[in-house]
């Protein structure tokens, strides 16, 4: 369920990004290929899961099924934050720089 | 049990030898704009950014799987297999197997990306040297 839910997270982050290419203004690719990057890893991971359980992997739990999603849904959340505070470092569109020296003035 | 930390060490790697090729690039295009020259091609210092990207990010997220099933303590030595001996085991093995496959098909997908991008390079090249022979034949 994780790696399902980083998946889709990926996808749509791709969607998004390949329509707004080649401008990438507010750094979408980033946040496509950390997603990616888990979604690939955690692929690898079910990949050995299913090596040791078989057919069992794709029958888990409702329990686990619902902690996988949760952990899901806070990974793409981690994610998303991750994301933000790059966005801001960086800030591209130099948002950050000017309300600030606006304050400061 | 810390399968993560394997990326993570590449990652560290990859960063560090972008920054290298970042720094030898930039002399380079000194050097290229003294003979007028300007190159088209996207740096590989960029590409190699894709890979860091998809490490870090990856390991990252993985790091808070782990925190999130209790495998990470904030405390020494911060990884709950380090805790005994068979653990230790295990959790080296898991890293040996895992670990290791992890960061091999993320590099091994960025290889795929890099030659993609160079053959897609190499085309559009390819056709704008036919356009310009075409364009010197027709005022000819």
């Amino acid at each position: 369920m994780t790696l399902l839910t980083t998946v889709f997270a990926a996808i749509i982050c791709t969607v998004i990004w390949y329509r707004h290419a080649p401008a990438d203004e507010m750094k979408i690719s980033i946040l496509c290929l950390m997603y990616w990057g888990a979604s690939i890893m955690w692929f690898v991971d079910a990949v050995f899961e299913y090596s040791e359980l078989q057919a069992a992997y794709f029958t888990p739990a409702p329990a686990d099924m619902l902690n996988d999603l949760y952990l899901g849904l806070s990974v793409v959340a981690l994610g998303l934050v991750i994301w933000l505070v790059i966005l801001f470092i960086k800030d591209p569109k130099g948002v950050v720089r000017a309300s600030l020296l606006r304050k400061k003035q | 049990m810390a399968c993560f930390l394997v990326p993570t060490a590449e990652a560290i790697v990859t960063t560090i030898v972008t920054k290298t090729v970042k720094n030898k690039e930039a002399k380079a295009v000194t050097v290229d704009s003294k003979n007028a020259e300007i190159s088209e091609k996207i740096p590989f210092s960029r590409k190699l950014g894709w890979l860091n990207n998809m490490l870090w990010g990856g390991s990252a997220l993985l790091a808070f799987e782990h925190l999130w099933h209790g495998e990470i303590t904030p405390f020494f030595p911060f990884l709950t297999a380090a805790a005994s001996q068979a653990d230790t085991t295990a959790m080296l093995q898991e890293m040996a197997t895992v670990g290791v496959a992890m960061a091999v098909i993320v590099t091994a997908i960025w290889g795929c990306m890099v030659a993609a991008s160079d053959a897609i390079e190499k085309r559009a090249s390819k056709d704008e040297n036919a356009q310009i022979a075409e364009n010197c034949g027709d005022v000819q």
